[in-house]
């Protein structure tokens, strides 16, 4: 039946019958060739999805996507899978909302189960000052054509009951609700991704990690890797947590700085909440996974690190307000803890752009939020280097908007990465 | 992660606030406006060995000049800021 089976109830049906025997690996091993049309480095959720729309959009299949570990070792395998598009700022608004879209279309796009669940998030807020500001950034969504409602604290109370309304130092007021935001299965996307690469001709080259970037007279010709020299007429970096690392084999500096996020996952309990909550007075997440487990997270620790670990003091401040907000949750016990590298950059928002090399094509900066702009980002990345020039929704994430002050600073923070 | 200040002794990461990189150094007023680019948004951002500016907010209050490993989090060497040039 070879790589390319249709998943469809069909096959899940002859399999049942045959015990399971028919199945086939969902994309090729194969051997890197000597040179490729372009190379996309990283084999996370981004660069897959670069490779698939490079084939699907513009027709490019002379693709490899380079890969130092496994598929879904990095961040693509360890977030806590929220999407949504709930942003103030119009660059953000609308690529998030495009993202969004894709979302909402990809499984059948795909041909795989990426369990896009569209449970809502809802943020809270608990002053009358953070209301004002949610409204606005809600009304800002409204008028780009996203969907965003205001709830009162009677309405909040009806959808999460657990939550401790009436805490005496944060009291919930209410919350900005998108009903379209959710979550969607990390590892599924990454393989769904990489499968519907592959079935259109893209090599994945899993193992294999590129330790050079090779340019002459200023323009890209290829890229050393762990398996040998790859030629290629254009390269594509998306590779997030380490892009500092990879953009300096080609002699650039970046507005980047990577840092150590945490997430937690708890013992299974029965359903308790079926949308997504943000605390608004400290660092706090959490949605529950079908198998019954509460994932959650807070904020990056703060401090510069490749680790992929954080450290005791972020975890209690993440735990110390979840029983703020859910005081019952203070008698679960959590079952697993893990850190990712973020590519945390000077503004809180993301790169996709050209770099002064020819051919070289740089896709990074996704703070803590990059999973929800996987489809998004891998569009408007294959587009760049596709056309070689960026599509109006990532005509905001140049690289020189930090020179010449066009920066996208969502929270206002200033340039200091680990305030974003 | 713990961090040995110089005034207090070993004290567990929780004491401390992080600014970021302790390497940056502010030019002068009047220095080209690529400076000043490089400056507020361009960072090292090291594999390895990274000096960045901590505050003993919780003990001492001293700015303190740690390096640390960015792959291991072993802190290598801390001294005060103050006897060091350069910083804000
Ligand atoms: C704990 C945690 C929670 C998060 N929660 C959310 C969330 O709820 N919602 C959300 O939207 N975002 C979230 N994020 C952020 C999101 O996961 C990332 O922004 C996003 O996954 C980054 O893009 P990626 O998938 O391409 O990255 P990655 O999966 O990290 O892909 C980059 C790849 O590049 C590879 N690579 C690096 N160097 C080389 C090299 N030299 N050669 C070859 N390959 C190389 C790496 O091995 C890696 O596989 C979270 C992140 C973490 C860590
Ligand atoms: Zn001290």
């Amino acid at each position: 039946m070879g790589h390319d089976m249709h998943y469809s109830v069909f096959s899940l049906l002859r399999n049942a019958l045959a015990g399971n025997r028919l199945w086939t690996p969902a994309w090729r091993d194969p051997q890197p060739k000597p040179s490729y049309d372009t190379l996309v480095v990283g084999g996370g959720g981004h660069g897959l999805a670069t490779a698939y729309y490079l084939a699907k959009e513009h027709g490019i299949t002379d693709v490899a996507v380079l890969e130092k570990g496994y598929v879904g070792s990095g961040n693509v395998g360890r977030n806590t899978t929220i999407i949504r598009s709930n942003y103030l700022l119009p660059p953000n608004t609308h690529f998030y909302e495009k993202s969004l879209q894709l979302w909402e279309g990809l499984e059948q796009d795909i041909n795989y189960n990426a369990m896009v669940s569209q449970r809502g998030v809802l943020n809270l807020f608990h002053s009358d000052a953070q209301r004002d500001a949610y409204a606005r950034r809600g009304n800002a969504m409204r008028l780009a054509g996203v969907d965003a409602e205001l709830l009162d604290a009677a309405a909040v109370r009806g959808m999460v009951p657990e939550i401790d309304m009436d805490n005496a130092r944060f009291p919930v007021k209410g919350g900005l609700l998108q009903r379209r935001g959710g979550t969607v299965r990390h590892d599924a996307v990454a393989w769904g991704y990489a499968r519907a690469a592959d079935r259109r001709g893209v090599d994945i080259l899993q193992h294999t990690e590129v330790t050079g970037i090779r340019v002459e007279a200023g323009r890209v010709i290829g890229v050393e890797t762990t398996r040998g020299f790859i030629g290629a007429k254009r390269v594509g970096l998306a590779a997030a947590g380490n892009s500092g690392r990879v953009a300096a084999m080609a002699g650039l500096r970046l507005p980047i700085e990577s840092h150590v996020l945490q997430a937690f996952v708890s013992e299974a309990i029965k359903p308790v909440i079926d949308t997504v909550v943000t605390f608004g007075a400290g660092h706090f997440y959490v949605s529950q996974s079908d198998k019954g487990g509460l994932v959650f997270g807070g904020d990056i620790d703060g401090y510069n690190s490749y680790a992929q670990r954080g450290s005791l003091p972020a975890m209690e401040d993440v735990m110390e307000s979840a029983v703020a907000l859910f005081p019952g949750f203070s008698r679960l016990r959590y079952l697993r803890q893990w850190g990712g590298v973020m590519d945390m950059s000077m503004d809180g928002s993301p790169i996709i752009d050209r770099t002064p090399i020819d051919g070289l094509f740089l896709n990074c900066g996704w703070c803590y939020g990059g999973f929800k702009a996987t489809p998004a980002s891998g569009w408007c990345f294959a587009h760049t280097i596709a056309t070689g020039a960026p599509h109006p929704l990532n005509a905001g994430f140049r690289l020189d908007r930090f020179a010449t002050g066009a920066v996208i600073d969502e929270k206002g923070a200033g340039a200091q990465a680990n305030l974003h | 992660m713990r961090i040995p200040c110089p005034y207090c002794g070993e004290r567990g990461n929780e004491e401390f606030t992080v600014l970021g990189a302790a390497d940056p150094v502010r030019p002068a007023g009047d220095a080209p406006l690529g400076a000043w680019v490089d400056y507020v948004h361009q960072r090292e951002n090291a594999h390895g060995p990274h000096r960045e500016l901590w505050h003993h907010q919780g003990g001492c209050r001293t700015w303190l000049v740690v390096e640390r490993d960015t792959r291991t989090h072993a802190v290598i060497a801390v001294r005060a800021a103050r006897a060091t040039e350069g910083t804000p």
